[in-house]
């Protein structure tokens, strides 16, 4: 018997309507996430790069049930997470939850710290009274942070701080899945280092999976386990981490990875990644990536085909029909 | 180097800012711009690296204020210059890109508009020519079909258009110091990437100082030739760049340096676990008492002039 994987995502596609440009006018749907195969198996990370509107927030978002999919499914160990026999939102709460990029924004700045986490227990009938308290307090202990400042309201905390708080509230249902989404992209270098210590230090210890979104590669490459390369809807590289970053294969991950202002390149020292403009020969991907690819055309022609051990690249629809692309 | 060095562009000596007597922000910096050098100051957040740029500009808010110290620019006091007279220098010989293009916009004009004010204030020119000028303008910084992107509003452009906007309108008067605050940071990184040549091949053409302020020391790399690092308003190292990051001095910049995670680093088969800051820099060696400046002379205590 199989078991089947903690989180599977499969061929999830949202779309948007857009409104007409005339009154008559064409239909248009922006296809923020097109046919999207993930999984993520228990105590695994598995990061989703790409730039703004590639769609790994809308995928996300998806995963939290706070995007509904229009296509596709979301199984958590082999359960639908989605459409027609989904557990509620409270079951949902306590199987995954997610870390914002601004803990500020996210954070009710009326209330003191004590009284976000506690109001999740009381919520769900976790724990009440001094046991509620007491479980508040290990939890600010377990993220780096003091009981006391159970009291204290989110605008007396620094940056680096509120993102512990984040990271608090997300735990505070013992949830197996975290979606982190930018968790540090806010925070200055060194307090990412310590961010980043402790996500791992969690994982660790309470056995979490993580689904990590980040447009920072260097981030990513120190988190994850497995990495998936997102552009414009479309996952076009997925692999082990050290896969992606030592051979990247798809241009658009080349050209993601060489566009990294990078210490060590300008200083001639190596960091061996290769030349982003050199492609191995006998195998043709899509010429030119600032093109986007005709939206919903020819979809079947491409597919992610395996390359190496746990590394898949999407081929370019080129391949199969060389003229189908203008 | 050469033995006699040019006059620098920008002269910053023992500048300290603060609230009056009560609270110090930058705590006596020193450094020197030359003329086409692109000078990087990199620190945390709170180190005072932003004020110190917007001190130079003469941006600073109340209550902030500049408390002691010098600022020399192409010849001008800019602690006892008229403010009317700042303000003529400031678009014309100096210019600022600062990190949201979007709040430094106006939402409510055209952004051909905005161009074409900088000509018209500084070269008195009409309005008629100063639009074709900041077309011009517009395609100097590679935005596409740039006649139509001139009658365009801010809303209507992309993260990155918007930067290139502002390095187009910051380079209009061909100035001779660029402040750059964190000019990519909001950007994805291929965009970034763009707008940074864009900024770096501009400069060089026109032979513009740059101070580029950033967190992010893979741009301070990529862009600068001397590097300054403050921590807790001071100045704690300035060398130049292949020497910093090969052989940084100060215990701080130790750090930060091995604090940041870095693309490559991590070693197959182990976990990506970062050093942090305090592992490598004791709180002692950041307070009041370290030299404020380390240099590859040796440390000094006291700023010299």
């Amino acid at each position: 018997m199989t078991v089947a994987p903690l989180l599977e995502i499969r061929d999830l596609s949202v779309h948007f309507n857009l409104p007409r440009l005339t009154p008559f006018g064409m239909r248009r749907i922006l296809h923020a996430v097109d046919g999207v195969d993930l999984s993520v198996k228990e105590g695994e990370c598995l990061g989703i790069v790409g730039e703004s509107g590639c769609g790994k927030s809308t995928t996300a978002l998806t995963v939290m049930g706070l995007q509904e999919p229009s296509s596709g499914q979301i199984l958590y160990r082999g359960q639908p997470l989605s459409g027609p026999g989904a557990p509620g939102r409270k079951e949902r709460a306590r199987i995954a939850q997610m870390v914002f990029q601004d803990p500020y924004a996210s954070l009710n700045p009326r209330q003191t710290i004590g009284s976000t986490l506690l109001s999740q227990l009381a919520l769900h009938g976790i724990a009440r009274g001094s046991e509620a308290s007491d479980r508040v307090a290990d939890m600010l202990v377990r993220v780096g942070l003091s009981p006391d400042h159970a009291k204290r309201y989110p605008h007396e905390f620094s940056g680096g701080q509120r993102q512990r708080i984040g990271i608090a509230r997300a735990l505070m249902l013992d949830p197996e899945i975290l979606v982190l989404d930018e968790p540090v992209s806010a925070l200055d270098v060194s307090i990412q280092a310590q961010i980043i210590n402790l996500l791992m230090d969690l994982q660790e210890t309470l056995n979490l999976s993580y689904i990590m979104i980040s447009h920072d590669l260097s981030v990513v490459e120190h988190v994850s386990d497995r990495v998936a390369v997102m552009y414009f809807g479309r996952v076009v590289e997925l692999g082990h981490w050290h896969a992606i970053f030592s051979r990247p294969t798809h241009p658009y991950t080349r050209h993601l990875i060489g566009s990294v202002p990078n210490a060590e390149a300008v200083l001639g020292r190596s960091r061996g990644v290769p030349d982003p403009v050199a492609i191995p020969e006998g195998r043709r991907f899509a010429p030119d990536i600032s093109v986007r690819p005709e939206a919903g055309a020819s979809r079947e022609a491409s597919s992610l085909v395996e390359i190496g051990p746990d590394h898949f690249v999407r081929l370019a629809d080129s391949i199969s029909s060389p003229k189908a692309k203008r | 180097m050469n033995d006699i060095l040019p006059d620098p562009v920008l002269s910053v000596r023992d500048l300290q800012i603060g609230i009056g007597n009560k609270l110090k922000i930058v705590h006596g910096v020193s450094f020197d711009i030359l003329p086409g050098e692109t000078y990087g100051l990199v620190g945390e957040s709170g180190s005072g690296k932003s004020v110190t740029g917007l001190s130079i500009m003469g941006l600073l808010k109340r209550p902030l204020n500049v408390t002691g110290g010098a600022l020399h620019f192409l010849g001008h006091d800019l602690r006892r210059i008229r403010p009317r007279d700042h303000r003529r220098l400031r678009g014309d010989r100096m210019a600022m890109v600062f990190q949201e293009p979007m709040t430094a916009l106006n939402p409510l004009a055209p952004i051909g508009r905005q161009i074409a004010e900088m000509f018209v204030i500084h070269r008195g020119m009409d309005w008629s020519e100063a639009k074709a000028k900041a077309v011009e303008a517009l395609e100097s910084v590679r935005v596409p079909s740039p006649e139509e992107r001139a009658r365009a509003y801010p809303h209507q452009l992309s993260g990155g258009m918007r930067q290139r906007v502002m390095v187009a309108m910051a380079l209009a008067c061909r100035p001779d110091l660029l402040i750059a605050d964190e000019p990519t940071t909001a950007l994805d990184v291929t965009v970034q990437a763009g707008v940074l040549e864009l900024i770096a091949d501009l400069c060089t053409a026109e032979g513009t100082a740059v101070l580029l302020i950033s967190h992010d020391l893979g741009v301070i790399a990529n862009m600068c030739q001397r590097v300054g690092v403050m921590d807790r308003g001071r100045l704690v190292e300035e060398q130049d760049t292949k020497a910093l990051f090969e052989n940084p001095m100060h215990p701080y910049t130790r750090g930060l340096l091995a604090a940041r995670p870095r693309l490559g680093s991590r070693v197959p088969g182990e976990r990506g676990r970062l050093i942090e800051l305090e592992q490598m820099v004791a709180d002692e060696d950041r307070g009041h008492d370290v030299p404020t400046l380390v240099t590859p002379r040796g440390p000094r205590k006291e700023v010299t002039a």
